[in-house]
């Protein structure tokens, strides 16, 4: 394990160090960050609206029977922008992006594809993990701004119709304004760009690990995405308690 | 179409006691052989034998547990050497990228090095795809082409660089005979007209005999002989005559039934 988290550091030390040359690699950084608005815009925004109504269903009706319905705005608003928003969206990214990511570059080390980049000269490093990186930490965060709009808009539609909770469209919003700052969005922002590069970095370096054809890749595929929610969801404790410190 | 610079010449290689053994286990056993410029030195051998592993030693991509490869007399571990000399390898896969065309295939090593304009390297990939008689498949994607094709583009891929050394890994396997030969044809033809030093690794004899200026065989990770065609022909070894023999042998079993 501990030898994997070194290999990891390094090859993110080396994609950062390459960063220069992000430029040259803009076409493949283009073509990544569509393949991953494609593929996870729509479902993002499903998740989003769910997440959003079902902690209003959730908190609405407890918060109304001590009298306190006119807070639904802020509690939901905070809950999604700093947390739900970045965490749910970096599982589904780990889930959809990660492993199309492992898949892609691992099946390319099954079938010599990377070998034949390094007889070419050409550094793996450079024309495959930095253009996904980059393309990654761009598109996670501003997916968790559509999130956290989309689960905001979702929050309000169950605490309008949900006779319990009993909140306008217009309260809910004025106590959400109240309540979030930008402050609580950057924090949300920056959560998902720490987690985008994890991501990124976890499924490029099962990707570059896999060994024994199909089923090697499907063992990293898995890998992956499993090591990258263990770590979104320990990392999230230690950057939620260091993000207090700003608050 | 450019004809090619026939001034580009092979390097000499040289392997000197090259060992390596992955989890214990030896697979090259102090491995030493010479191979000239301009050269095409088959390394043949049963499956399993270690020509792979070879192969991917002198190109750099697995580094010996201990012994030494020289480039023309060069260390490819000193710093500099793998980008003084230019070296290509045909991979048994073809390992072409799926994503881009076959153009992009082949002028890939000039576009990511940023070596030419982009509307010469549309001539370059044009002509070395003519020079491995695919013209006018540019824009095809590598699922698009036959086992041959491929093969055929990533020769073209290789060639781009303009190598003084070409590795060829099976470079005929999963081929049919006709296909199989008009790659042999194409090996040879290219180093008569270019001159570069080929290193070919098969376990498929009529390829070995047909083209090979000498040939190594290998066996369990060691080279039991290097010779011309007609010296490995009459070895006396046992092991290379059952090697040698095995089809004949059942050509002789079909035949008495």
């Amino acid at each position: 394990m501990f030898q994997n988290i070194g290999e990891i550091l390094v090859l993110f030390w080396r994609t950062v160090r390459s960063l220069s040359l992000t430029w040259r690699q803009r076409q493949k950084v283009f073509d990544q960050l569509y393949e991953i608005g494609n593929a996870s815009l729509l479902m993002a925004c499903i998740l989003s609206a769910f997440i959003g109504g079902v902690i209003a269903l959730q908190t609405g009706p407890v918060l109304a029977e001590r009298g306190l319905n006119n807070y639904i705005g802020g509690l939901v608003g905070v809950s999604i922008c700093k947390e739900l928003a970045p965490v749910m969206m970096s599982l589904l990214i780990a889930g959809r992006i990660g492993s199309a990511m492992a898949a892609e570059i691992g099946s390319m080390r099954v079938y010599q594809e990377v070998d034949a980049l390094r007889t070419m000269n050409i550094d793996p490093i450079h024309y495959l993990v930095l253009p996904r990186l980059v393309a990654i930490s761009c598109a996670l965060p501003i997916l968790v701004v559509f999130s956290v709009l989309v689960g905001w808009i979702g929050g309000a539609i169950v605490s309008v119709t949900n006779h319990a909770i009993n909140v306008s469209f217009q309260g809910f919003f004025n106590n959400l304004r109240d309540v979030v700052d930008t402050g609580d969005l950057v924090n949300g922002l920056f959560k998902s760009f720490v987690f985008a590069m994890v991501i990124g970095v976890v499924s490029c370096h099962q990707g570059l690990q896999t060994i024994g054809g199909p089923r090697g890749i499907g063992r990293s595929v898995t890998k992956a995405v499993v090591n990258s929610i263990v770590m979104i969801l320990i990392l999230d404790y230690f950057l939620t308690r260091f993000l207090m410190y700003f608050d | 179409m450019n004809e090619p610079d026939l001034n580009q010449s092979g390097v000499a290689v040289t392997v000197s006691g090259l060992y390596k053994s992955y989890y214990g286990e030896p697979v090259l056993k102090d491995l030493n052989f010479e191979v000239a410029r301009g050269e095409i030195f088959v390394v043949m051998g049963p499956s399993g034998s270690g020509k792979t592993v070879l192969l991917k030693h002198l190109i750099g991509l697995e580094a010996p547990d201990s012994g030494e490869i020289l480039v023309e007399g060069e260390s490819i571990r000193s710093p500099g050497v793998m980008d003084k000399f230019r070296m290509a390898m045909v991979f048994q896969s073809s390992a072409l990228f799926n994503s881009l065309t076959v153009g992009e295939n082949v002028g890939l090593y000039l576009t990511e090095h940023r070596l030419k304009p982009s509307d010469e390297i549309v001539r370059i990939v044009r002509d070395k795809l003519a020079l491995v008689g695919l013209e006018g498949q540019e824009d095809r994607y590598p699922d698009e082409l036959s086992g041959g094709m491929k093969k055929r583009v990533a020769i073209a891929r290789a060639l781009v660089i303009e190598p003084q050394l070409i590795l060829y890994d099976e470079p005929t396997s999963e081929l049919d005979p006709l296909r199989s030969v008009v790659i042999a044809e194409e090996i040879f033809r290219l180093n008569r007209r270019i001159h570069v030093t080929s290193i070919v690794v098969s376990h498929e004899r009529e390829l070995a005999f047909g083209i090979a200026d000498r040939i190594a065989i290998m066996n369990e990770g060691e080279i039991l002989l290097v010779g011309t065609p007609r010296e490995v022909r009459e070895s006396p070894h046992p092991m290379i005559r059952e090697f040698l023999a095995a089809d004949f042998k059942l050509k002789e079993e079909k035949t008495s039934l």
